[in-house]
């Protein structure tokens, strides 16, 4: 029946975490640091909230925007948090995870004549999302002697005059990576220059563990040309409860909502409730995961470099990326041994982009037990290759 | 105060005072040293009173009964309530002495091998103290959650997916 898709869905390469998903499945007794995920249930009493509208009989849709309080916390937060400001009643949408916010952003913002400017390596669904808009994709490299940020020098190399869109998303995955507000500006200066749009991911913010993290609309000039994506999944370990939100100028969210409503019509209205507790109660555990996770950050970071591989230090998300290239093994095939001989499974880091590449991706939403056993078993793998 | 290392420290200790002080360097970013005489410090100061594991006796079949005590003390001039608690406190069954606001004066909870050794113990040793008026008994009938951990009807681990983008 294959004939019978479109030569684009055909061609369209599933993504690479998929192919290495199937193969660890087949396996048993894996320790994976492959989970792009919180360990954490969400907090009880979020899901206590969930249960509670449940009770309440709360079961029907909601408006396309989303429940009017959850878009005034949203608010309220946004503004608390980075001094963004948007109107509750026509600058918010919420969205099925971030990752709904990411599609509708370009598909409402890009088309067969646009390009997406998409730093590299990143999380894998923006460069398909600006394809399936019918757009161009261009990769903007970065490095590890750079911490993973983007650079100006690296934009102009690979501009074109019909690139539309400026694609940010840090704190990075997979590479940990964070952009202050100091690395930022030159961006956004690039930005307003050349008359680019950008969508922000910023689903990680909350998993910053040095300094603050600066939203980019809150820069000079940068509001009206932003998309402000994020969510619930990764902070308040809200994954499987799908709710996320974008932020921005009224005529974009309008413009979107026009395709939510006709795809998807509202997010899950359970989902919203226990987003409206978790902005207004549960502040606090999102606090002790954050030190958690940075706990555990340290004991990774600290365990690649004792076995002797370079590791930049990631100051976002929940990811390190450390370079595996002295092993003289691409990432793919460093990652399917490890898992074959010592049942540890990591993501190649070849799959969020070529500049992945020589780099593994291991996340640190585990427990310490975990992450020390795990760390053991890699670096038996990784002595026998030096 | 607590400045926000030092409360970090006594958390990771307060869950598992088993980690050494490279283990918790490497966690803190403090220096083992420094942690060392933190530690040290703290158990001189009794800011650590004891490092103890928690034990669910209830699973290792010995029997085991706890009960809490409501207690009614007679005031008296010049016999205040700490010193009758300086005498409570020196009887080893007697595990907890709080003083309390409300309907009673102090609260006990006192553990025992069976429910007539702490019927026993209240009868003949507590209530016949001098400046204690009453008594009330109450014994535990099962524990769900003690010190933050949870004894029973603990969840499931959630199955996550082994590798997700």
């Amino acid at each position: 029946m294959n004939k019978y898709l479109t030569p684009f869905v055909r061609e369209m390469p599933p993504s690479g975490i998929r192919k290495f998903f199937d193969l660890v499945s087949t396996m048993k007794d894996v320790i994976s640091l492959g989970v792009g995920e919180p360990d954490f249930v969400t907090p009880w009493t979020v899901r206590e909230s969930g249960i509670y509208s449940l009770e309440q009989g709360q079961t029907m849709y909601t408006s396309n925007a989303g429940l009017p309080k959850l878009r005034q916390e949203l608010s309220r937060y946004m503004n608390n948090t980075y001094g963004l400001e948007y109107d509750p009643e026509d600058e918010i949408l919420i969205t099925v995870g971030a990752s709904e916010a990411v599609d509708l952003v370009m598909r409402a913002l890009l088309g067969p004549e646009d390009v997406a400017l998409i730093p590299d390596p990143s999380y894998v669904a923006y460069g398909p999302c600006a394809a399936l808009a019918g757009a161009r994709v261009r990769y903007v490299p970065t490095r590890a002697e750079e911490d993973f940020r983007l650079r100006v020098k690296d934009l102009e190399k690979v501009y074109t005059p019909r690139a539309k869109l400026l694609v940010l998303s840090y704190p990075n995955n997979p590479t940990g990576a964070i952009m202050t507000r100091e690395d930022l500006l030159p961006i956004a200066k690039f930005v307003e220059e050349h008359d680019l749009l950008v969508l922000s991911d910023e689903i990680y913010a909350d998993l910053t563990y040095k300094g603050v993290h600066t939203a980019f609309a809150s820069l000079p000039g940068m509001r009206n040309r932003t998309l402000h994506v994020s969510g619930f999944s990764k902070a308040y370990a809200m994954t499987g409860w799908r709710i996320g939100y974008v932020a921005g100028h009224k005529d974009f969210i309008y413009g979107m909502t026009k395709i939510h409503q006709y795809t998807i019509l509202c997010a899950p209205i359970t989902a919203q409730h226990a987003a409206i507790d978790a902005l207004a109660s549960a502040e606090q555990a999102k606090q002790e995961m954050v030190k958690i996770y940075n706990q555990r950050r340290r004991l990774m970071v600290r365990g690649f470099r004792e076995m002797g591989l370079s590791c930049f230090e990631p100051l976002g998300a929940f990811y390190v990326f450390p370079n595996i290239k002295s092993t003289k093994l691409s990432s793919e095939i460093f990652s399917e041994e490890l898992l074959r001989e010592e049942k540890v499974a990591v993501v190649p880091g070849s799959v969020f982009g070529p500049s992945g590449e020589g780099h593994i991706r291991c996340s640190y939403a585990y427990s310490t037990e975990q992450i020390t056993a795990a760390l053991q078993r890699i670096s038996h793998f990784v002595q026998r290759r030096l | 105060m607590l400045s926000t290392e030092d409360r970090q420290l006594l958390e990771l200790i307060s869950q598992d005072c088993r980690l050494s002080p490279e283990e918790l360097s490497v966690q803190t970013g403090l220096s083992p040293e420094h942690i060392t005489k933190r530690i040290k410090q703290w158990e001189d100061d009794k800011v650590i009173v004891q490092y103890h594991p928690h034990i669910n006796w209830e699973k290792t079949g010995e029997p085991q009964v706890a009960a809490l005590i409501e207690v009614k003390v007679l005031p008296q001039r010049s016999f205040g309530f700490d010193k009758i608690a300086k005498r409570l406190i020196k009887y080893p069954q007697i595990k907890t002495v709080y003083l309390m606001s409300g309907g009673y004066d102090l609260a006990l909870i006192i553990e025992g091998k069976s429910m007539q050794e702490v019927a026993l113990f209240v009868a003949e040793k507590l209530a016949t103290l001098e400046h204690i008026q009453s008594t009330a008994t109450h014994f535990v009938l099962r524990r769900y959650k003690q010190d933050g951990v949870a004894l029973m009807g603990q969840e499931e681990t959630p199955e996550r997916l082994v590798v997700s983008p």
